[in-house]
């Protein structure tokens, strides 16, 4: 067997044991202790990348000396494979670019703790892209609800403590009904592993005995989910979750947490389920519906908000009925549009929460709209992020937002169903202009400079002692004076972001390269 | 005069100025917020009628609430009952799904030398799954840690403060007799109990997590009986991270030690022991020691965290 066939092994169970060390060390040391790790693990995950489409097909390894399907076992493929990698891109850009905020937001004594979480909220992530085992996904979606939490907590303001409650009790729920459904699918079929389930159900699904409690488990796991990844009715936690955290938390949660289990639920659907026995209890349909909901419900939630993030974060709820509607549109068209739409996502709604507590930064810490007028040119780098973000969020061709968009577009033509290609497109243009509405105002009003915009507020300049609050005359347009940043702290902040948007111009001007990889992936699973 | 376009430019209006949104002013202080509150409340008392309505909008939200909670609580409740009553009854084997329990009670205790089947389930057959179970349980302990421990942000008020002081230094100098006292013959029995538990992992029902609660149990018995101080004096900050780190860095290693030969088929040279005596089982005793040395310390930081904010002693 190659060695690099190890590498899924080695990432989770390092990236576990990161988890432990961190708590040992300082929290500086933490840092670049995690920023090297990440960086590890992403080459690692590259390897196994390339690897698995040299090969052109999956493979499955043991943890133990037990083979299926008595043991544990994770299974890679093309799709785990790039799904991971992006997931370890946003997470080590988001990181590395929130550093500076985290130094203000995240007590000193603490910040060790926040790299062991993010080390903990990383083996999670890949373990549930690697699984091909339904009970080990639902123990790295304990860690994942725990850790994800933890995010949101460290920042210590009252609001961020409420959130995290709310976020925690909806995220239990969430919990509890998928082991609800794993608890019925195991009675019923007696494994745990996905593919002797699979083959289970499908005599099931034969027979017609013991349809009633599969039809319970698949509702029970996709409710489940549902709620964890802000599905069309519950995805009223998102904009306190995501507007309150620190920048590096917002970014993380609402780019790679709740895709997370998007991807679990595909691959649960996929590889234990199978389309047939799917759509013979309907769920692609209901998801197809609610998919819309939260597409025009998320944006016209965004459109009323009169803060940059609850904005940003309610696009988020309406970019995640996308994703639902390309399930409920099934085939590999369906699914390939799906995931592009969870890649493109992931990179550009990491960019956007990163490129907008900067622009809050210089308004006096202000994320409402009328204290951002103008923002941009006292931020220039963040400004010019935020505007390709907004641009891809549009979907404004060779951005990565266009190709899911037009992909979403061919995948209800090749539905065969009329009603549901006319629906889709409806959908996709409603939705188009209304993210258009939104972003398109945001950019106006950052880069007008504007008579009555705010001739006087209060700025905070972070230094080495703390954060020290200037009162600023006039509408003058100089980075220097407010809340100015030596170089290398510009660095560490416009670096990362270049890497989110390297990624997401590639992803929309070399699109067919990804959606081939998908497609391939795909296949593997079956 | 300027056009419409020019004063939306200049920030002067908002389109979205037009849909009111409802209290929701996110760069507000807690205190700015209540006295807006405060303000809105005394505004509806002044006027009767406004005050019928809104007692009234509360009153038939508050119903329509409880309804639908009710409502959709008792059809969730219903439809699992008819799910769960095609499932093969409580005892009864279902021999269409029995493939692999049988495997793990015919064939356990030759496979993995543990005469407790669920000990050699959860630490042999599935133990990527225990594994990731240990780390939540240290997960836990890292966000209680953020939650709790004190550092500039999470300060008591100096009242609270005091009133900690006061108890600790009461219950020190004329603690409780009759506590003290039974704390000192019970703690020993529990800890050496929680011991055996531990220990015995492999051959009776018990192990690492039950056997660290209990041992969690008895460290903060004793906290509790003799006062912080005593139990500060071998237990610190320092040593409950050290065991911590030094526990989970065992158990990953050495299950990935495991997963590694296993999955290239390399004989990984761990001996399985005499069934039914203590040193059987492979890896199961040692890892049970470690999930049980973790679950003790993690106990014992939750009660410590909670109780005062810190774990081991202040430093001073």
């Amino acid at each position: 067997m190659e060695f690099i066939r190890n590498f899924p092994l080695f990432s989770i169970v390092l990236s576990l044991f990161s988890g432990v060390l961190c708590t040992m060390l300082k929290g500086r040391h933490a840092k670049n202790y995690t920023a090297a790790f990440e960086g590890l693990l992403i080459a690692m995950t590259a390897a196994v990348l390339i690897y698995t489409n040299k090969e052109g097909a999956s493979f499955t390894y043991v943890m133990g000396e037990f083979p299926a399907p008595w043991g544990n076992e994770i299974r890679a493929g093309v799709l785990e494979a790039l799904i991971a990698l992006i997931f370890l891109t946003v997470v080590f850009c988001s990181v590395l670019a929130g550093w500076r905020f985290l130094q203000i937001d995240v007590d000193e004594s603490k910040l060790n703790l926040y790299f062991s979480i993010i080390n903990l909220l990383t083996a999670a992530l890949l373990a549930m892209t690697y699984t091909n085992d339904i009970f080990t996904g639902y123990v790295f979606i304990e860690i994942l609800t725990l850790t994800s939490c933890g995010l949101i907590v460290v920042r210590e303001i009252g609001r961020t403590t409420l959130a995290a409650i709310r976020y925690m009790i909806l995220n239990l729920v969430g919990s509890g009904l998928f082991l609800l459904g794993v608890v019925l699918l195991y009675d019923i079929t007696g494994h745990l592993l996905m593919v002797p389930m699979h083959e289970k159900i499908l005599l099931i699904a034969e027979s017609g005995v013991g349809m009633q409690p599969l039809t319970l488990a698949v509702g029970v796991i996709t409710i489940g989910l549902g709620i964890k990844s802000g599905l069309f009715p519950f995805y009223l936690w998102m904009p306190d979750t995501y507007g309150w955290s620190t920048p590096s938390s917002g970014a993380i949660l609402s780019a790679v947490v709740s895709k997370c289990y998007i991807f679990l639920l595909i691959k649960i659907y996929l590889r234990v389920i199978g389309t047939e026995v799917l759509g013979m209890v309907h769920v692609p349909r209901i998801l197809f519906v609610l998919g819309i909901f939260g597409m025009v419900f998320g944006s016209l939630s965004a459109i009323r908000k009169k803060s940059i993030n609850r904005m940003i974060a309610f696009s988020s709820a309406a970019q995640i009925g996308y994703i639902y509607m390309g399930i409920g549109l099934g085939g590999v068209f369906g699914y390939t549009a799906a995931i592009f739409q969870i890649i493109a996502h992931c990179v550009t709604k990491s960019l956007l929460f990163l490129a907008s507590p900067r622009l809050a930064e210089v308004s006096g810490d202000s994320l409402l709209f009328k204290n951002l007028q103008g923002s941009a040119f006292r931020a220039k780098w963040a400004g010019g992020f935020f505007i390709f973000g907004s641009l891809s969020m549009i979907g404004i061709p060779i951005f990565a937002g266009f190709t899911s968009k037009l992909l979403f577009g061919l995948a209800g033509a090749d539905c065969g169903q009329t009603s549901k290609f006319i629906l889709t497109m409806l959908a996709l243009a409603v939705s188009s202009v209304l993210n258009a509405l939104y972003f398109i105002r945001t950019v106006i009003r950052i880069y007008s400079r504007g008579e009555s915009g705010m001739k006087e507020s209060v700025v905070i300049v972070p230094t080495a002692e703390g954060k020290i609050r200037t009162i600023r005359h006039g509408a003058e347009d100089d980075e220097k004076k407010y809340g100015a940043w030596s170089l290398s702290q510009q660095l560490t902040y416009v670096l990362p972001c270049l890497i989110l948007l390297a990624v997401n111009l590639m992803l929309g001007l070399f699109a067919w390269v990804f959606v081939d990889l998908i497609e391939r992936g795909l296949l593997m699973f079956f | 005069m300027k056009n419409g376009w020019q004063k939306f430019l200049d920030g002067e209006f908002d389109v979205m100025d037009f849909f009111p949104e409802p209290a929701e002013e996110p760069d507000l202080s807690r205190e700015a917020v209540k006295e807006i509150r405060k303000e809105e409340n005394r505004r509806i008392d002044e006027d009767p009628r406004t005050r019928k309505v809104v007692a009234f909008e509360r009153r038939s939200f508050r119903i329509i609430y409880y309804f639908v909670a009710v409502v959709s609580c008792v059809v969730f409740i219903g439809v699992m009952l008819y799910g769960v009553s095609f499932l093969p009854r409580y005892g009864q084997e279902n021999a269409w799904a029995a493939e692999v329990s049988r495997r793990y009670i015919e064939k356990g205790l030759e496979e993995t030398g543990a005469l407790n089947i669920v000990a050699g389930m959860i630490l042999d057959y599935r133990a990527f799954d225990t594994l990731g179970e240990s780390h939540v349980l240290f997960t836990a302990l890292v966000l209680v840690m953020v939650l709790l421990r004190r550092d500039k942000k999470n300060q008591q008020s100096e009242v609270e403060d005091y009133y900690t002081i006061r108890n600790d230094a009461y219950f020190r100098t004329a603690g409780d007799l009759i506590l003290s006292k039974t704390g000192t013959f019970l703690v020993p029995c529990i800890l050496v109990y929680g011991l055996y538990v531990l220990l015995n992992g492999q051959l009776s029902p018990g192990g690492g997590f039950s056997g660290g609660a209990v041992m969690g149990a008895a460290m903060i018995i004793f906290a509790a009986s003799s006062g912080f101080d005593r139990v500060d004096r071998f237990f610190s900050l320092k040593l409950s991270s050290w065991v911590t780190f030094a526990a989970l860095g065992f158990y990953s290693f050495a299950k990935g030690y495991v997963f590694f030969t296993g999955a290239n088929g390399i004989h990984n040279g761990i001996p399985k022991g005499t069934p039914g005596a203590i040193l059987s089982g492979g890896l199961i005793l040692p890892l049970d020691v470690a999930v049980g040395v973790v679950v003790a310390c993690t106990m014992f930081g939750f009660y410590s965290l909670f109780r005062r904010g810190r774990i081991g002693g202040s430093g001073k």
